[in-house]
């Protein structure tokens, strides 16, 4: 029997939090937010250079050829550190997108040079980043079509430009359980998400003091911080579980719960994480100019982002019901 | 419990809080183990197994990601086959003299079949059974709506301390007779004064003759008024600091000296006792560990009630079912009601799926320590929620006396015993997220108070 993550897999996200914590990631957000994604898109090719982007892209193509269980790992810790760009589209949902369809963007993909957004009704009605990426489908009742930006919508999140998408050509038919690869990337990346507003806050209540003394000794502010960590610890082995059986032979009904279950449980204990991190955290954390607006106003888009919870819970429901 | 490669026992205890007599100061052993002696977890309400009825359909998911061994899959399907034909389902509460006999009749069935105590090393009734195949065969024994064991207490909380710091002589004369049933044994920890406060401890021993003279009262301990053995900690030094001064005693409920009174638990049932010791002699042979060691000794079993030892994930699994069972059969659409069912049911996996990696950390050498109380805090609010969703589907039927609300006001308990919530959520911020300790953490002691 084997659960914990491999030696390999700890030092895959060790380099990745390495190369993210020295880069900046908070000031390439802004950027990106505001227009100029240069700093971004380095970002990207140094995770390229890493092999981020090819983990789950088959070796044929000039991937890695991961399980889904690497690509939850890594994005996990991209959601710790906050990085600008459609990483989960690219990573957990393109190479099963793309396999048959479009098999020709899968080597680009690997390198690094492609990034692929998708739209996907009911999941995700807007297309994430689409004016900086450079292929863009729209996957509607099985048919995938290559599809062109329409008037982009502003998102909660600053960092990210959503837009509705004007199908063009139909390039093939697509198992809509793809989808599930994608809804488990954002659980994970929501998993990351939660454990930096945590550690953040953390770190806050025991440099603030109030009233003569840290924040951090009211049992108050240690009881809301203790369910923050419960909600996550918990979260995690079930992303992991649920990334394990989207990688075995198990039954696809099977393996589509436990996506839906880890998305519902990494959003809950991620919005958890943020609610209470803005509690402790006080007016300072309710302003723009501080960073963990950038963690707090991505949790809150990523809540709804391929299949709110009401949704999965929805999932879940019809499966047992008929079970 | 179970062993490890050198034969020894492994526990689930935190290292460190053996290290750190300051870890008493506010969340402190004694509030860790207070009512411990719960009586574990019930069983099946509403289905019983092959002598009652058809369990429910399985929604336990798949394990093929858990990457289990062909050996650990053919000792799982070895459990389930055997449970399967034996399981008598629910039997009635074993709080009650008829329940009491029911269980240790089943205790003997099991260990008949050398299935009482599989981690247990094969010289004592066990099977050797790796911590993997341990949990296996809870997960197995929940499957198939097997009965609750009144030798949890014994089994969990004594029996790691007796293959710790027993002498070969206690180990013999002991484990044996837990495993098969035959000594039921209840805990004795808590006082009327010693709550989250161990230097409330009061119950002295003194040295007699051979032994020592007990006196004193202990209060919440579960299984006594149908148990023969008690096992508690009582202070032999009264001069000694809060923690030093305690010694570990074994001793026959039937002693003379011993009056054991029952105190009815929220469902009716005489599931606790105050034990009253009124010069009470114990010979020298059942001092369990050094004198004066008693907290260290019971600090090594603190970590496992808490974590891995009682909580099976297979009894939140079968729960989960049930629960599933019952939505299904009412034919509910209300989109409140299947959410509430949905997120019990999300909570069984997740709870799975972290027990089975609290294993494989194990496994790595890693202990519980603090996790154990992530651990705790989760399943006991996964509890309540999931029964509370239940009555809520059984609508004006919830109040009617039977499994659902038996299990329910079980569940109650979950958030008070072996240290509340409120204990556990002060170790997880101190120990795992390092918040400062600060001041207010402690109140005064009435020993301090009175200084």
């Amino acid at each position: 029997m084997r659960f914990a993550l491999t030696d390999e897999q700890r030092a895959f996200a060790d380099a990745l939090d390495a190369l993210l914590a020295a880069a900046d990631v908070p000031a390439a957000t802004r950027r990106w937010a505001d227009g100029d994604p240069a700093d971004g898109l380095h970002l990207w090719g140094r995770l390229a250079d890493l092999g981020v982007t090819a983990l789950g892209v088959p070796e044929e193509h000039g991937g890695l050829g991961g399980t889904p269980l690497d690509v939850a790992v890594a994005l996990e810790r991209l959601g710790y550190h906050g990085v600008p760009g459609p990483w989960i589209e690219s990573v957990a949902l393109a190479p099963a997108l793309l396999a048959d369809a479009a098999p020709e963007v899968l080597p680009e993909l690997a390198k690094g040079t492609a990034r692929v957004t998708c739209a996907a009704l009911p999941w995700a009605p807007h297309a994430l980043d689409a004016d900086t990426a450079t292929h863009v489908y729209l996957l509607t009742g099985g048919a995938l079509s290559r599809a062109r930006v329409d008037r982009p919508l502003r998102s909660v999140d600053p960092a990210r430009a959503l837009a509705p998408l004007t199908p063009e050509e139909t390039i093939g038919t697509v198992d809509d359980r793809v989808v599930d690869q994608v809804a488990l990337g954002t659980a994970a990346w929501l998993v990351g998400a939660g454990q930096r507003l945590l550690d953040d806050t953390v770190a806050y209540v025991t440099a603030r003091r109030q009233f003569g003394r840290l924040i951090g000794e009211y049992q108050a502010v240690k009881h809301a911080l203790a369910d923050v960590r419960v909600g996550l610890d918990f979260a995690r082995p079930l992303v992991g579980g649920a990334a394990r059986s989207l990688g075995s032979a198990v039954t696809p009904e099977d393996a589509s719960r436990e996506v839906s279950a880890a998305k519902v449980l990494a959003s809950d204990a991620a919005h958890r994480a943020a609610r209470t991190a803005l509690q402790l955290h006080g007016a300072i954390g309710y302003t723009r100019e501080f960073d963990l607006s950038l963690w707090l106003l991505r949790v809150r888009a990523l809540l709804g982002a391929w299949g709110t919870p009401a949704f999965h819970r929805a999932r879940i429901a019809a499966s047992l019901r008929g079970a | 419990m179970t062993t490890d490669p050198s034969g020894g026992a492994v526990f689930f205890g935190d290292p460190d809080s053996l290290r750190d007599p300051d870890y008493l100061v506010g969340p402190d052993p004694l509030d860790h183990l207070e009512g411990l002696g719960f009586p574990g977890p019930p069983p099946p309400g509403s289905v019983p197994g092959r002598r009652g009825g058809t369990a429910p359909r399985d929604t336990w998911g798949s394990d093929r990601g858990l990457d289990f061994t062909e050996r650990e899959l053919a000792f799982r399907a070895e459990a389930r086959q055997w449970l399967a034909d034996h399981s008598p389902g629910r039997l009635p509460s074993m709080d009650t003299p008829r329940g009491a006999r029911a269980h240790r009749e089943w205790e003997r069935e099991l260990a008949a079949a050398r299935w009482s105590v599989v981690a247990w090393p094969e010289a004592f009734g066990g099977r050797d059974a790796s911590l993997v195949e341990w949990v296996l065969f809870e997960e197995e024994y929940y499957r198939a709506g097997a009965p609750t064991r009144i030798a949890q207490n014994g089994i969990s909380l004594l029996a790691p301390i007796v293959f710790a710091h027993g002498t070969p002589e206690q180990q013999q004369r002991i484990l044996p007779r837990m495993a098969d049933g035959t000594d039921v044994w209840a805990q004795a920890w808590s006082e009327p004064e010693a709550g989250s406060d161990l230097a409330g401890i009061r119950s002295r021993a003194t040295r007699a003759e051979g032994g020592w003279i007990l006196n004193g009262q202990k209060i919440w301990s579960s299984r006594a008024p149908f148990a023969d053995f008690g096992f508690g900690l009582f202070r032999s030094d009264p001069d000694a600091e809060r923690h030093r001064g305690l010694t570990y005693f074994l001793f026959p409920l039937d002693a003379p000296g011993v009056t054991v009174r029952p105190i009815a638990q929220l469902d009716g049932d005489p599931g606790f006792a105050e034990i009253f010791f009124d010069d009470v002699f114990v010979p020298d042979a059942d001092v369990l560990g050094g004198v004066g060691d008693g907290w260290r000794v019971a600090m090594s079993t603190a970590g496992n009630e808490r974590g891995l030892s009682l909580r099976s994930p297979g009894r939140f699994l079968a729960a989960a079912d049930r629960l599933v069972d019952l939505w299904r059969g009412r034919g509910t659409d209300q989109p409140a009601a299947t959410e509430r069912v949905v997120d019990a049911w999300i909570g069984a996996q997740a709870y799975r799926y972290y027990t089975w990696d609290t294993v494989d950390r194990l496994r790595a050498g890693g202990d519980v320590g603090a996790h154990g109380s992530v651990n705790k805090l989760f399943w006991s609010q996964l509890d309540v929620d999931l029964h509370e969703t239940a009555l809520d589907l059984l609508g004006p039927e919830q109040e009617l006396v039977g499994p659902w609300i038996d299990d329910y006001l079980f569940a109650l308990g979950g958030p008070i015993y072996a240290g509340t919530n409120e204990i556990q959520r002060t170790i997880v911020a101190e120990r795992l997220l390092q918040l400062p300790r600060g001041d207010e953490r402690r109140p005064r002691t009435d020993r301090e108070a009175r200084a």
